[in-house]
């Protein structure tokens, strides 16, 4: 199900709590981590490792905005767009993103790299506008030449087979 | 402008702090050391309430008094959870904490803890500040390494495990018994309180929950003493905190203040102005969620509890929003408007289901098909959401809305106008 590294993070998040269900939002990580997306089977399989029942993991997965229900892109752009961002242009970054990309937000390219998002405040209002990539650093104080940068970044990246789930 | 006060950020500009080689030579785990061998838990309580430190999160309660609230005779363990959900609009000081100086929250924890008689601390970090918990847990594993945490900290017999732990990202999981139940691995709904945390927090036991800065700040209190740190600032409100100032302003950051700093110089000197030489139009002072104030009254008021009070507003997170005459206030209230209602946890009816009616009436204006008593309607309706619900975040979503709407009565009328103009005009033409 997971690798063998992952598992053995799982033994360790277990020795954390005294509840061994404090430990599935971090777990929930490991999960979309490899596989990108929560599938039916992943929270079928959480379940049993964490002693739970399956409808507590999909309660928490259909709760928390950041675990994916579906397939997304290999690289996950998500634009915020909250007042702080919008002050300064993040919607532009968007109609930007969705032009250059030929997608609407909320949905994936063709070629299955990319998904743009509309996201709620990250904590990066005094470096708006910005996008997070999947999990990592953000990217900040964005412009039009810098998303383009960014998207060739990116597209090397796909071609070399890596990919942003670090 | 006098020499600025550095206590929070007195670190910042120190390369490298992240490395707990670095922080110990600028004063790192020294006021752990004063309070493990040179204090009793309860002389650090105190030293804490003399320092008139007030929660950062937003809520600003009395952080001694909240820890005093910790039954000392509880056969239960404690818990400290440092609240790291950083997700207020505006708001991006712990971030800055964490990212520049992770070892001050970490020794913050572990005199926390100890003043309580916790053994278990857990840092809890908005699931998006991934690359921060990395950093987080890197620092930690040094602190572990240096014998700072685990089992006899500092050849005491003090012992305490820190460890960090992922949000996934929820406005909600901020409020602190929501945060607790995510800590649980559920859903972040609010806990009904009473009881509150100090009695029943995490897993029913006695609990302290204290944001990122406001742990940040105590290992300065310990080294410094609690009156030192309250002469920085004002009487009731002591010492300095963190804003964070973003929006139309030309040096857009986190800048630390006195207590009573007044906002004007915070704007014209730390921030350098206006961008483009433009006049100001309204600051949202204290995140998102506090009222709106006019530019006058920004010019006139000082970052204080008390004074922010006065007009009509609060501190806050100490998320900063500063807006230009470019703004439209009728826009920018309609995205919080759907930020809160995309936030709300989805438990009590008026937050969940007037969030989304309130949203559907500011999205009728902004498409052409507002009436003129849409206005009293959006009153009304804030009216009935408005502590109606368990925690404050109904309340959150009604405070921009009402504040904007009596503040900046034209930006609203004209929203109306340029819709109803928007209808008129024929679709091609």
């Amino acid at each position: 199900m997971l690798t063998p590294e992952r598992e053995k993070k799982i033994d360790e998040l277990l020795t954390r709590y005294p509840v061994r269900q404090s430990a599935l939002l971090p777990v929930l990580w490991l999960v979309q981590e490899q596989h990108g997306w929560i599938d039916q089977d992943s929270m079928r399989y959480v379940a049993i490792r964490l002693g739970i029942t399956a409808e507590q993991v999909r309660e928490v997965v259909t709760f928390y905005s950041m675990y994916n229900e579906k397939p997304v892109g290999r690289f996950h752009l998500q634009v915020c767009c909250t007042t702080p961002c919008m002050l300064v242009g993040s919607d532009d970054i968007v109609s930007h993103l969705e032009k250059r990309l030929g997608v609407e937000r909320g949905h994936t390219t063709d070629d299955g790299l990319f998904t743009v998002s509309v996201v709620e405040c990250l904590g990066s209002c005094g470096t708006a506008p910005m996008l997070q990539v999947n999990r990592e650093k953000y990217r900040e104080n964005l412009t039009n030449d810098k998303v383009d940068a960014l998207l060739d970044e990116l597209r090397a990246k796909g071609a070399s087979g890596g990919n942003g789930n670090g | 402008m006098a020499e600025p006060v550095r206590v929070i950020s007195r670190r910042f500009d120190v390369p490298n702090c992240t490395s707990i080689d670095v922080y110990l030579k600028h004063d790192g785990y020294v006021a752990l050391e004063k309070a493990l061998k040179q204090m009793q838990p309860d002389e650090v309580t105190t030293e804490v309430k003399k320092s008139a430190l007030r929660g950062r999160g937003g809520a600003g309660f009395p952080t001694g008094m909240k820890w005093s609230f910790v039954p000392k005779d509880s056969p239960k363990p404690k818990y400290v959870v440092c609240n790291a959900d950083e997700s207020e609009p505006g708001t991006f000081k712990d971030r800055a904490v964490m990212e520049l100086d992770p070892h001050s929250l970490i020794e913050g924890c572990l005199i926390a803890a100890y003043a309580l008689g916790a053994h278990t601390a857990y840092i809890y970090i908005r699931g998006e500040y991934g690359w921060i918990q990395d950093l987080m847990d890197v620092a930690i594993a040094e602190a572990y390494a240096k014998g700072f945490c685990g089992k006899n900290i500092m050849g005491t017999d003090f012992a305490c495990d820190v460890y960090t732990h992922p949000g996934g990202g929820a406005y909600i999981c901020g409020e602190e018994t929501a945060l607790l139940n995510s800590l649980e691995g559920k859903r972040g709904h609010p806990r009904i309180k009473p009881p509150f945390p100090a009695i029943e927090g995490l897993y029913k036991c006695p609990t302290v929950v204290n944001n990122v800065e406001t742990l940040a700040t105590v290992p300065w209190i310990i080294q410094f003493g609690g009156d030192t740190f309250r002469e920085l600032g004002t009487e009731k409100s002591g010492g300095t905190r963190l804003v964070s100032v973003c929006g139309h302003v030309n040096k857009p950051g986190v800048y630390e203040i006195p207590l009573g700093y007044p906002m004007k110089d915070l704007l014209e000197i730390e921030c350098g102005g206006i961008r483009n030489g433009n006049k100001l139009k309204a600051v949202i002072p204290g995140g998102s969620s506090v009222p709106i104030i006019t530019a006058e009254e920004a010019y006139g008021v000082m970052l204080d509890f008390e004074s922010i009070t006065e007009v009509g507003s609060m501190l806050g997170s100490g998320g900063v929003i500063v807006m230009d005459e470019t703004a439209d206030i009728f826009e920018s209230t309609f995205r919080l408007v759907h930020f809160y209602k995309h936030e709300s946890c989805g438990w009590c009816t008026p937050c969940r289901d007037g969030g989304d009616w309130m949203e559907q009436i500011f999205d009728r204006i902004s498409i052409g098909g507002g009436r003129q008593e849409d206005l009293d309607l959006i009153t009304l309706l804030g009216r009935n959401i408005e502590g109606k619900s368990h925690c404050a975040l109904g309340d959150a979503l009604v405070w921009p809305i009402t504040s904007a709407m009596k503040k900046f009565p034209e930006d609203f009328q004209r929203a109306l106008d340029r819709g109803k103009k928007l209808l008129r005009e024929p679709v091609g033409a």
